[in-house]
Order: structure tokens, then C-alpha cells, then sequence
């Protein structure tokens, strides 16, 4: 057995935050876009929705929310149909106390991490005892569960909803200011990105990829492999009862629908649509999502089925997702 | 080392673990060999922790491991390979064996410094590649190596918990005759050093690195002995050998 060994170093490189080259490029003119567009729009008096800073920042906010679920269901491998629940508790935790007359923000966002990353701890603890088809109907009955839980509350509103008269408060960052909200996102969102990036890359990033890749190797070499998976299920909670609370803040209104089963879904379709495991595919899902959401329903009225039928194909004939397309390049589909 | 006490397992009505006992002594190199079917893999899933049996007992360095899940038993000492491949195909070869190295380096409650840049790591995790000859593969990714490398690959990461005991499921399966003659090699080199309780249908193989061999036939074991005395033994002469 000769070995021609290499040398350690060259198998210690730094993981990278892009793809290919030209996959780094389009990436970056992508998320500069996403910044300038809405803002420029704004400040020019724009009228055209889908450059609008109303629908860049509920965008950015969505983003948010599929780039957490992608840190479970791209990379961990647990396939989660009830992340819309973190974005109603998220947003409720924002609702609640503003009914209230308690508008600080440092109320609402602690309070939004805080209560689903109880909700995730308590309902991933039982979810994750399971596996494949039964975790996707558990978490979607844990969440459906949420759902029930907040239409019964008619203090709230329960079905009609609950308008907030006063975003949160949060010192010098003015909410009440559209610019400055949805450049709060805009950051967020790019926090959420780097912190997926530096999780998924460090020693517990490792293994809830390991887990997804082969769990009972991952047993068999020592891991206690349900309880890297409950954490990374309650980190990606957390961080999605974030985009909850921004969401509730920009729409100054929040409802139970926030967290049925349909939204729900189009979180899934989001990062499965922008490639699964990818650091910004949950990006590039949640915008065009949205805009074919905005450009098919200004059209008709049925616009479900053309957007069905899109979906399905770009599943179909899109390998890894639009990040996978801009990683390649876009000499062939 | 490794004691087996009237160890019993069943699916429905096929009993796969029909009242095995078995002791393996420290340092040798056990071999199970036995017809398809004969419940040899059962027999390993219930050492490893993946099945629980259904009575008996496992005593591992004098503890009792009956119950205790599958990754504690990995701490005990106690490794397996797979007699599937089972190793992580989206993963570079180095990824692989790092990740089985940061199983036994602590816990992974580690969240920010990326883990493909820490020597404590790569460092073993190449020493253990060389140890099986794979180091000159260390960039390649799993899925794209040959089913022999594999094989190697899947040998690396059981040594890489640094195990006492290795439990080895058919580590030659579907190997080439000259893959096979490098996997024997690297048994041969693990040796004494680690105690190995080889599964195998490879009879050359088996023959050629057992201290002492148990064959099972429909779930029990009918003959132990050294290779010699196996290769005489009427029984097995009738139950497997005669066949093949």
C-alpha cells in the first residue's frame, strides 16, 4: 500500500460563504438588488407593487423565516411542515403585548425567541422521536394544533385578526419608519444567512448534516444524534419567531392564518424551490415565490394552477434548486 | 472481553438469535462465519445496539451494555463497520473520517469555528487514511469512489472512534480478489492491537485471520474452535462447508 500523501493543509481550507465564481457574482448582484431595489423605488415614489419597500421588506421577512427552515430541512434533513407556526407565535408575541399598551421592543423580539424556542423545545422533543412521513404530519399537527390555539382566543380577535397600532419600540430604530424597518430586516436577514453559514459549517453543523446524510452511522460513531437534532430544530425556531415579529410589525396586523398549513407549505416550497442546503437557495426561493405569487394573481383569479404547474416543473427540471442554476451557471438548465 | 450470554431475538415466527453464547477473548480475532440467513448481521445489530434483544444478556469489559443505546456503546470502545456501505456519500473522504474523529473529541455543542479548519481533527483524520491507504484520496468525495475504497473508507471511520473492539460485518462484500487481499492486509495490521469479531463470507479470508471461529446456522451457534478444528468439525461440514 504506497501512499502518495498530501499535505494536511491542503485538506483544511476554509469553507466557502459561495459557490462557483460566477455563482459568487450573481449571488452578490442579487443581494445587493434585493437592498437597492425597494429602496430606491421608495425614495423615488415608485408605484409598481413588486419593486415596492411593502413588498421588499414582507420578502425579506419570508426569507428569514426559509432560510431557518432550511438549517432543518436543507442541511439536518428533518423535513418540517409546521415552520409557519414560529411565524404566527412570533408574531402574536408582538400582538399581544401591543393590545396591551406594552410596545417595547425589547419585550417583543426576546419575548418571540423566547416562546418559540419553547414551543420547538417541547414539540421537537416529541416530533423528532419519529421519522419520514410521520414527522411531516407530526409537526404539522403540532402546528395546526398553534393554529387552533390562537382562532379559539377571541380576546385577540381569534378569526378576524388583531390590528397593532404601534410597531415596537426600540430606542433610536424607528420602526414607524418604513426605511428603517425594512432595512432592519434587510440585516437580519443577512445575520440569519451568516449564522446558518458559520453553523453549518462548524463541529455541530457537521453533524446534523451527518445525521442527514446516514443517522445510524452517525450513532454508531458516538453521537447522540436526537439531541444535535432537537437543538438544531429549536435554533431554527427561534430564529424563524424572529421573522415573525418583523413580519407582525410590518403588516401591523397579525392572524391565525399566519400559521396554517398553507403558509406552512409555501415555507417549504420557498427553500425547496431555491435549493435545499444552499446558504442563500431559501433567498432566491422566497423572491420568486412571491413575485410569481404578485405577477400570476394580477392576472387571474385561478392563478393557483399556472403557479402549480411552474413549481412542479422547476421541482422537476431544476437540479438543486435556482442556487443549484446559478451555481452551474446558466449554460444549462 | 466481549460476552454473549443465551442471547434470544425474533421477528414473528423466524427466530434470527436462537440462544446464542459466545465469549470473545481480549485481542483475538473472532470469526462468525455462517450461511445466508443464519442471522449473522442480527447478531451484530444486537452487539452494536440497533436491535434490542428480546432475552440474554451483553457484557462488554464487565458491563453489562444489554440496553444501553447504540452511541454510549461507542464511547465504551466498541466499534462497527457496515456490511452495506455506510458512510457519508455527499462528504469528501477527510470529511468522513474527521467526522468520526469529532465523535470522541468532546462534544459538538460547537457552533461558530468551522470545523475543516481544526487540526485536532484533520490531523487524526489523516493518520488513520494513511493507516488504510486511502490518504491519497483524501479530497475525493464519497460517492464518487470505487466500492473497494468504500469498503476502506468504512474501516477508517470505525477505527477513527478509537475503539477497543471492532465489530466487523463483512468487510470484503462484493470485493475484487485484490481488494479483498489489501482489506486482509489492513486486518492483519489491526491485529492484537484492536480485539475483532469479524463477520465474513470470504473463506479464504476468514480462514487466513482467525484465532477462532463460531459458525451459526439458523440462529445458533452448532461449532467453536480454532480454524483447524472448524475446517474437521463433521457438523459444519454438513451445515455449510460441504455446500460451498
Amino acid at each position: 500500500m504506497t501512499d502518495v500523501s498530501t499535505p494536511l493543509s491542503e485538506h483544511m481550507g476554509r469553507p466557502s460563504l459561495f459557490g462557483s465564481p460566477s455563482g459568487r457574482i450573481i449571488t452578490l448582484i442579487f443581494m445587493v438588488a434585493l437592498l437597492v431595489v425597494p429602496v430606491i423605488s421608495h425614495l423615488m415614489g415608485v408605484r409598481l407593487q413588486l419593486v415596492s419597500l411593502d413588498f421588499g421588506t414582507r420578502l425579506v421577512c419570508l426569507a428569514i423565516a426559509a432560510v431557518s427552515l432550511n438549517l432543518i430541512l436543507g442541511f439536518g434533513g428533518m423535513i418540517s411542515f409546521g415552520h409557519a407556526a414560529y411565524i404566527g407565535i412570533g408574531a402574536f408575541c408582538v400582538g399581544i403585548p401591543a393590545y396591551y399598551g406594552l410596545n417595547s421592543g425589547w419585550l417583543h423580539f426576546p419575548l418571540a425567541i423566547g416562546a418559540c424556542t419553547l414551543f420547538a423545545l417541547v414539540t421537537g422533543a416529541i416530533c423528532l422521536r419519529t421519522k419520514g412521513v410521520y414527522f411531516i404530519m407530526i409537526t404539522m399537527a403540532f402546528a395546526q394544533m398553534a393554529y387552533y390555539f390562537f382562532l379559539s382566543l377571541d380576546e385577540y380577535g381569534g378569526d378576524d385578526g388583531l390590528t397593532i397600532y404601534n410597531r415596537s419600540v426600540l430606542n433610536i430604530i424607528d420602526l414607524e419608519n418604513k426605511l428603517v424597518l425594512f432595512l432592519l430586516c434587510y440585516v437580519l436577514l443577512l445575520l440569519s444567512i451568516y449564522l446558518v453559514y458559520r453553523i453549518v459549517n462548524s463541529r455541530f453543523g457537521m453533524v446534523i448534516r451527518g445525521c442527514h446524510s446516514n443517522e445510524a452511522r452517525m450513532k454508531a460513531l458516538g453521537y447522540n444524534t436526537y439531541a444535535y437534532k432537537l437543538t438544531a430544530y429549536v435554533i431554527a425556531g427561534a430564529m424563524c419567531g424572529l421573522a415573525g415579529a418583523l413580519l407582525a410589525n410590518f403588516q401591523s396586523f397579525i392572524s391565525p392564518d399566519m400559521m396554517s398549513w398553507p403558509r406552512s407549505g409555501e415555507l417549504m416550497f420557498m427553500v425547496i424551490l431555491g435549493g435545499t442546503a444552499s446558504l442563500f437557495g431559501p433567498v432566491f426561493g422566497a423572491v420568486v415565490f412571491l413575485i410569481l405569487e404578485e405577477t400570476l394573481s394580477a392576472y387571474t383569479t385561478y392563478w393557483h394552477l399556472p403557479f402549480g404547474i411552474l413549481l412542479v416543473l422547476s421541482v422537476l427540471f431544476i437540479k438543486g434548486g435556482l442556487n443549484g442554476l446559478i451555481q452551474r451557471g446558466w449554460s444549462r438548465g | 472481553m466481549l460476552d454473549i450470554c443465551n442471547l434470544k431475538k425474533s421477528f414473528g415466527g423466524v427466530t434470527a438469535t436462537d440462544d446464542v453464547s459466545l465469549k470473545v477473548e481480549a485481542g483475538e480475532l473472532h470469526a462468525i462465519i455462517g450461511p445466508n440467513g443464519a442471522g449473522k448481521t442480527t447478531l451484530i445489530a444486537q452487539l452494536s445496539g440497533d436491535l434490542a434483544p428480546d432475552t440474554g444478556r451483553i457484557v462488554f469489559n464487565g458491563r453489562n451494555i444489554t440496553s444501553v443505546p447504540t452511541h454510549r456503546r461507542s464511547h465504551y470502545g466498541l466499534a462497527r463497520s457496515f456490511q452495506i456501505t455506510s458512510v457519508f456519500m455527499g462528504m469528501s473522504v477527510i470529511d468522513n473520517v474527521s467526522l468520526a474523529v469529532q465523535a470522541h473529541d468532546g462534544h459538538s455543542f460547537r457552533f461558530w469555528d468551522h470545523a475543516a479548519t481544526q487540526a485536532s481533527l484533520r490531523k487524526p483524520a489523516m493518520e488513520i487514511l494513511q493507516k488504510v491507504g486511502l490518504a491519497g484520496r483524501a479530497g475525493a468525495i464519497a460517492s464518487a469512489m470505487s466500492h473497494g475504497e468504500r469498503r476502506q473508507l468504512e474501516i477508517a471511520m470505525a477505527l477513527a472512534t478509537n475503539p477497543t473492539f471492532l465489530l466487523l460485518d463483512e468487510p470484503m462484500a462484493g470485493m475484487g480478489i485484490e481488494e479483498s487481499a489489501a482489506m486482509i492486509e489492513i486486518l492483519k495490521s489491526l491485529k492484537g492491537d484492536k480485539t475483532i469479531l469479524l463477520v465474513e463470507h470470504d473463506m479464504d479470508a476468514v480462514f487466513a485471520l482467525a484465532d477462532r471461529i463460531s459458525v451459526l446456522v439458523y440462529g445458533r451457534i452448532i461449532a467453536t474452535g480454532k480454524p483447524g478444528d472448524i475446517r474437521k468439525n463433521k457438523a459444519v461440514r454438513n451445515a455449510y462447508l460441504g455446500e460451498a
